[in-house]
């Protein structure tokens, strides 16, 4: 992989730098705590930067980990070593707890819901009798292996970095697969990715709890570090902290974080040295100048350091195509009978007064295109929504092949074959469009994290690749496969939908206004794409305002108008029909 | 328990819920116009609180220098803003609002300090120097960053939160200080005293949020403002000022800060660090009422600050984590009740 060149390099010249002659051990200190920060803030890159999360209260998962092995060592005696897993432990269960309430808070209340268990729990730690009150926790023993007992800040430096080290790399792996696209895109709203099968619930709290953990090794290498644990480092000032950092090293970079930390820790180490000699004495000034060159730094960089580092180097290796002879396993086809593939009878859906589907009541059948038309308002985009389970009806039945899905989820609808498109583009616009394709094929997927944390993802990794490439292909965007999605026109980026839907293997295949800001010769490609996959044995439902895509191109066509049924049949009847007219035009004179 | 005690921990956690209730509504009022999560509140108390005491033994407290030195470099800011297209007006402006005014305040501040000057006069001092602050504040650091994400406007809260409360401790030292009572008027009802102090507390309160709902509901201004915090590009497009607005709220939200400071600082005694914690207090109310709702917010301050006196009577080591972790049922029944807005943000 391309990623593992620098980490190798990275990884040696942090390996080089205790061997340095002269060095002061007092930098090694530094690196000690840089490490320990950036550990933590490694967890909210996940969290917060990819994941859209932002947690305040991540000191608080790091005072789980360091009380966890001080409790146990010192009044249990138990060996550092065994507590380890313990902490890691310790700090998940909170992290399930908290986050089974917390990943639910909708907008800014997730922020703001950190904040108080947060402060909640840093009181906890410092009136609590068994963790030492405010004094805490001292005579931690440290790490040993064997009779060596890592003192120095040397000795666990070590310890530390190979701590950070692998949480990158593991990072990073996690990031790079199937898993990492759910949670890559939830920062941009949970409607498509649900619409794809993703749990989004679910993917949040893993985020949560792989940051919590995270967090919880920081405090444990912390506790033995120190050799003691009280409640300050694991306040709501430090949880701070820890978010300043990863949003000053670039809150989307996993390597942000350990820039972040270096910037921010000898930024103030820095500060508190130097600032008395040249003021002369007055304390609390770092604090000033600190905030002060943290507004600066934002109003500099306001996406980060990291990214704004990267734009210099010229790092853009080349990546690795996708072997498309992989395949998946493919669905099994209904055979071709006039049985209906999808079946609406009278569904209604009322928002208030408003009633914007109204009793409407219309099939697609196997191999056929139908086409979904009406003036704009008129509910096309609503009863896409009541299909795939966005919306639940208000009354009516939905059926797919039989089965009902009125009060289906999205991601049970997507299993059963039915796929989408929207009308307003919801791809994540910092991933290529390879993997935001990949997202398409999420459900035919089967590794879960900590499979894709240890690489052992690869083969089925492959094969979902494989299948987003040629989904691509056969949109015609392979030219613009590793380009990143926000680049591409609006046009083109309708097709990486189509073929992020595609990736399904879908029965039916919904489409929201496909045709929108594409050229002449695009449209007809796209007809003639339609057509193919028809003949192939997928149905097509579209709303399309195009009449001439649509009479060309559907077998049958449904009107709308206000949220009622106007009409319904073939496209030359439909031409004629007076109903349509007048609410085209207006009524006829 | 007896009644009295009952009665004495409710109206002690009423007039602190009534601090808190002004202090949410002016976090409410910034974050609904600029999406800033306003941490330097506690700062505009304690500046506004400690400016009061320390005009009130005569001295003149540094933060009215701290508003000249801020005046100045939101004119360069300006001027640097508006160099492609500097004319006389907005020069005018800018000298107007940027440099004669603090300076104003300032020279007002040394020519009137003294050991015999009148609480009205300090009172109106102090709140003069801290919305000066306040303004030049949001000039300095939030406007080149108005349409950032809130993330980024939060870290930059942070930042002004630390550089201000370091500054605090330069201008009033390590020491707490009380200010004089606003009046020494007290009634009794039964077994109850009111002080014309807590008197005050309750009626500015009350004030206070009737005008900003009213403001905010009613006037033009008021849902100009709204509108911004909506849709910043929408706003300007219908000739709504954005930047203006922000000034608006943070003027506001100072002034509001330094009230509520100079109201409790004659009951009891501030520190430079003790505004953090009273705005973090404002601030639960303020996600109680979902940082929209005013009524809410002056509610639930008003629960904020009861729940704290009686667990400070009865777990007063657990006040702390009692009060901060009321917050958490609340916000989610308020996530079940407004289910997922698909939100386009980044």
């Amino acid at each position: 992989m391309t990623q593992r060149l620098p980490l190798i390099v990275f990884a040696l010249v942090m390996a080089l730098i205790p061997l340095v002659p002269g060095i002061p051990p007092f930098w090694i200190v530094l690196l000690d705590n840089i490490g320990l920060a950036a550990l933590v803030a490694m967890g909210l890159v996940l969290l917060t930067g990819v994941g859209g999360l932002t947690s305040f209260g991540q000191a608080a998962f790091c005072g789980f980990g360091a009380y966890t092995t001080a409790v146990l060592t010192t009044a249990y005696g138990v060996s550092p070593w065994l507590t380890l897993p313990l902490s890691l432990l310790v700090s998940g269960i909170a992290a399930v707890l908290l986050g089974i309430v917390t990943v639910r808070l909708s907008g800014h209340y997730l922020p703001l819901g950190t904040i108080a268990w947060g402060i909640g729990l840093f009181y906890l730690f410092s009136k609590l009798e068994f963790l030492g009150r405010n004094d805490g926790i001292s005579g931690i023993p440290p790490l040993a292996i064997g009779s060596y007992k890592m003192l120095s800040p040397g000795a666990i430096y070590c310890a530390i970095w190979i701590a950070v080290l692998i949480s990158a790399l593991l990072t990073m792996n996690l990031l790079d697969s199937r898993t990492g696209r759910a949670i890559r895109a939830l920062r941009r709203g949970h409607i498509a990715a649900e619409a794809f099968g993703v749990h989004t619930p679910r993917a949040k709290l893993l985020v949560f709890i792989y940051a919590a953990v995270l967090a919880g090794l920081s405090g444990w290498l912390y506790a033995h570090f120190q050799r003691a644990a009280n409640p300050t480092p694991f306040g709501p000032q430090a949880g701070i902290e820890y978010l300043f950092i990863a949003v000053v090293g670039g809150a989307g970079y996993v390597w942000g974080a350990v820039l972040g930390a270096g910037i921010v820790v000898i930024l103030k180490e820095v500060l508190q040295s130097y600032l008395p000699y040249i003021f002369g004495g007055q304390s609390q000034l770092e604090t000033i100048v600190f905030g002060i060159l943290l507004v600066m730094l934002l109003q500099l960089a306001p996406s980060g350091v990291w990214p704004w580092l990267m734009a210099w180097l010229p790092l853009k290796a080349a990546r690795k195509r996708p072997d498309t002879s992989l395949t998946l396993p493919a669905r099994e086809r209904a055979p071709t009978t006039s049985a209906a593939l999808l079946q609406l009878d009278r569904a209604r859906k009322q928002f208030g007064g408003v009633t914007a589907v109204n009793d409407v009541s219309f099939d697609v059948k196997a191999r056929e295109i139908v086409a979904l038309i009406g003036p704009n308002g008129a509910g096309k985009s609503t009863t896409f929504n009541l299909i795939t389970g966005v919306l639940t009806a208000t009354g009516g039945k939905i059926a797919v092949l039989g089965k009902d899905v009125e009060d289906a989820p999205p991601q049970e609808v997507v299993k059963l074959g039915v796929a989408r498109t929207f009308q307003h583009v919801k791809l994540v616009p910092d991933m290529t469009v390879l993997e935001n394709v990949a997202i398409g094929a999420h459900l035919r997927g089967h590794s879960g994290a900590v499979a894709s944390m240890f690489r052992l993802d690869r083969a089925d990794e492959a094969k979902l690749l494989a299948e987003a490439a040629r989904q691509i292909e056969r949109v015609g965007l392979t030219d613009q496969i590793d380009q990143l999605a926000g680049s591409l026109s609006l046009g083109q980026q309708r097709i990486v939908e189509i073929a992020r839907a595609l990736c399904v293997d879908p029965m039916l295949l919904l489409l929201d206004e496909p045709a929108a800001g594409l050229r002449h010769m695009e449209k007809q490609r796209l007809a003639a794409l339609l057509r193919q996959l028809r003949d192939g044995g997928m149905s097509v439902l579209l709303v399309e305002h195009d009449m001439g895509f649509v009479m060309d191109l559907a077998d049958r066509i449904v009107v709308l108008d206000f949220g009622t049924k106007i009409a319904e049949g073939t496209p030359d009847a439909i031409k004629k029909n007076p109903e349509v007219i007048k609410a085209y035009l207006g009524a006829a004179a | 328990m007896n009644t009295t005690i009952l009665l004495f921990l409710l109206q002690d956690g009423i007039t602190n819920g009534a601090i808190y209730a002004l202090l949410g509504l002016a976090l409410v009022l910034v974050f609904a116009v600029t999406r800033v999560i306003l941490i330097p509140q506690g700062e505009f108390v304690t500046y506004g609180a400690l400016s009061y005491a320390m005009l009130a033994t005569g001295q003149v407290p540094g933060t009215a220098k701290l508003a000249v030195a801020m005046g100045l470099v939101a004119f360069g800011l300006d001027l640097f803003s508006a160099r492609k297209s500097l004319h006389s007006r907005l020069v005018a402006r800018a000298v107007a609002v940027d440099i004669v005014f603090p300076l104003a305040v300032c020279l007002l501040t040394y020519a009137l300090a003294g050991p015999k000057t009148p609480i009205a006069v300090n009172i109106a001092l102090a709140l003069l120097i801290v919305a000066a602050i306040g303004l030049f504040l949001y000039r300095i650091a939030f406007q080149p960053i108005a349409h950032t994400s809130v993330l980024v406007l939060l870290i930059a809260s942070v930042g002004c939160h630390l550089a201000l409360q370091g500054l605090g401790l330069v201008f009033f030292g390590a020491e707490g200080l009380r200010g004089p009572a606003l009046s020494s008027v007290a009634l009794t009802a039964g077994s109850l005293r009111f002080t014309g102090q807590s008197l005050a507390v309750y009626g500015l309160a009350i004030a206070f949020i009737v005008a900003l709902w009213l403001f905010f509901g009613y006037s033009l201004t008021g849902k100009a403002l709204r509108a911004t915090a909506v849709n910043r590009l929408g706003a300007r497009l219908v000739g709504i000022r954005t930047t203006l607005s922000g000034q608006i709220a943070f003027l506001l939200a100072s002034l509001i800060g330094a009230i509520s400071g100079i109201l409790i600082v004659p009951i009891t005694t501030l520190y430079y660090d003790t505004g953090f914690l009273i705005g973090l207090k404002g601030f639960i109310a303020a996600i109680i009422g979902g940082l929209v709702s005013y009524p809410l917010t002056a509610v639930a301050a008003i629960l904020v600050g009861v729940v704290e006196a009686f667990s400070s009577f009865y777990a007063s080591n657990f006040k702390e984590v009692i009060v901060f972790t009321l917050i958490l049922p609340v916000l989610v029944l308020r996530s079940l009740a407004a289910p997922a807005v698909e939100e386009e943000k980044d």
